[in-house]
């Protein structure tokens, strides 16, 4: 019984908590529309999202390509189809598995990093004071945050993506003897705007995800110094589970579109 | 009973003078926590008050009540002649720009350098200098207040503790408020610096000729600068008085304030 209250109750935080997420998100779109806009803080903060997260998404992105080609390479031989490399990994990179990672990777990087920096923010009343300064704390903080993130995702997955086609032709340089030239060339032929056009638009979504769910976790931090750990910890957890939805929510109407 | 008889009679001399802050029968829970239970005060023109209470006696609560941070259940909070909950965001924000508030953990913006700290009030207050350009004379003037001309450039993890109150003074006055609300001004300070910051705090005062209300639980911040002072006790303005006058009373709840 106790068990099954439990379960029931944990049940009816999660829903609050997304009608919350919900509402944050759209106090966002009304707030983003309304002038006076914050343009430098946009700025700033678009840099330090690329900035935070460059080198981790160059390594991972680089590794994922390596790995993914290194292990797939066996089965393709035995198959005779070693030259079908670059379609195969450059299509699951590019429509797949280097928005995810990005993305993933942004949200362990970027979501916490905005819980953090809002939630302690909030706590020691550096919110408060912005907002008897005349200057509106969500339009100042969350919008520019959130907006950041949303922009900077795509050219984070575009650059992931690069870098992992890299590491895949390094592989099959040094392995099949492919030059750069011509892995890249079949790469880019194998690449239709049906494989381009639905990761970036994923892509947006994912930043956008990462940013909310960041900002929203920080900006309703509780009081005390605890909260901020909470704060930053819950961020990542919940952007990594939304992730997974919106990336099943993509997968799903790409799959129609493209089926009519 | 003299107390309240010395009461009446402050209150029947002061009645002619500009009131600048009235609160009346202010309520304010947080579900079961009724932290204010009919709250009243009054801060008349130049005066120093000092709302004393033991910590967690919701202080804070009734001064962000009024500069809008809260909204209490009910009650009337006038500030300034304006009747805070009737105001719409403009009016309340070019209310503010009157209002100097000092945050307890002094809320300096810690990803802003000094400066940037101190402009940051005038991003859109602007209209109160008649459209001032160059903000540096300000700062400078609002630093050179708080004898901290040197520290403009720099951040605000680079300041001891009582350094960072003294520029959140040197913020909280840079707009030249006509009211200045102080949250707990030494707590977290050594007595040297406290001391320091109190004089900071009367110096300020006969400079620019503005009304204060100190809220505080620290006896000899209240016992230095009030000029008279209200005990918030169990939600509600429990005694009023001079210093010497509550120091003299047998009553034990006051009475808890002043043993050592
Ligand atoms: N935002 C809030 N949500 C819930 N409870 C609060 C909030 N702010 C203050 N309280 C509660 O109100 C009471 C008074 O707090 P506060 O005004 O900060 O005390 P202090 O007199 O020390 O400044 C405390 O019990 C605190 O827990
Ligand atoms: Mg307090």
């Amino acid at each position: 019984m106790a068990i099954a209250a439990q379960m029931i109750n944990k049940t009816k935080e999660f829903f609050i908590e997304i009608g919350d997420l919900s509402y944050f998100a759209v106090r966002f779109f009304k707030q983003a529309v309304i002038p006076p806009f914050e343009f430098k803080e946009l700025l700033k903060q678009s840099y330090q999202v690329g900035n935070r997260s460059l080198l981790l998404v160059a390594t991972t992105g680089f590794i994922i390509g390596l790995v993914l080609t290194l292990q797939t390479r066996p089965t393709l031989i035995e198959f005779g189809a070693v030259s079908w490399m670059p379609n195969m990994v450059g299509i699951s990179i590019v429509r797949e598995v280097g928005p995810v990672i990005t993305a993933l990777i942004c949200s362990g990087k970027i979501a916490s990093g905005f819980g953090a920096e809002l939630g302690s923010m909030r706590v020691t009343e550096q919110i408060d004071a912005m907002e008897v300064s005349g200057t509106n704390p969500f339009k100042y903080l969350v919008v520019t945050r959130i907006l950041a993130a949303t922009l900077m995702l795509p050219l984070l997955v575009v650059f992931g993506d690069l870098i992992a086609l890299f590491g895949s032709s390094l592989v099959e340089f040094m392995k099949g003897n492919v030059s750069f030239t011509l892995y890249f060339n079949t790469v880019f032929d194998a690449l239709s705007y049906g494989d381009l056009v639905p990761a970036t638009i994923k892509s947006f979504f994912f930043g956008f995800v990462i940013g909310l769910t960041g900002c929203y976790k920080g900006y309703k931090t509780g009081r005390g110094t605890a909260g901020v750990g909470i704060a930053a910890n819950t961020a990542v957890v919940m952007a990594s589970l939304l992730l997974f939805v919106v990336d099943f929510i993509a997968v799903f109407v790409s799959d129609i579109f493209y089926e009519l | 009973m003299d107390v309240k008889e010395n009461i009446a009679t402050l209150q029947n001399n002061r009645s002619s003078e500009e009131v600048v802050v009235r609160i009346q029968d202010l309520y304010k829970s947080f579900g079961d926590n009724h932290v204010l239970n009919g709250f009243n005060m009054m801060l008349h023109k130049g005066e120093n008050l000092v709302v004393m209470g033991k910590s967690g006696s919701g202080k804070s609560v009734m001064i962000k009540c009024l500069v809008g941070l809260m909204t209490p259940d009910s009650g009337l909070v006038e500030v300034l002649g304006e009747d805070i909950a009737s105001l719409d965001q403009v009016d309340l924000d070019e209310l503010r720009s009157e209002i100097g508030f000092l945050f307890q953990g002094s809320a300096l913006y810690d990803s802003m350098t000094v400066r940037e700290n101190l402009e940051f009030p005038m991003r859109r207050h602007r209209k109160k200098f008649d459209g001032i350009t160059d903000t540096l004379p300000l700062v400078q003037e609002a630093l050179e207040n708080v004898g901290l001309a040197h520290t403009m450039d720099l951040m605000p993890e680079e300041l001891s503790g009582g350094m960072k109150r003294r520029v959140a003074l040197a913020r909280a006055i840079i707009l030249k408020p006509k009211l200045i609300l102080y949250d707990e001004p030494t707590s977290g300070l050594d007595p040297i610096t406290a001391k320091e910051i109190i004089g900071l705090m009367r110096s300020i005062q006969k400079k620019y000729g503005t009304s204060a209300l100190i809220i505080t639980h620290d006896v000899d911040c209240a016992r230095v600068i009030s000029e008279r002072m209200i005990l918030l006790v169990d939600g509600i303005n429990y005694a009023e008085g001079t210093y010497e006058e509550l120091v003299a009373s047998t009553d034990p709840k006051i009475n808890a304030f002043f043993k050592k």
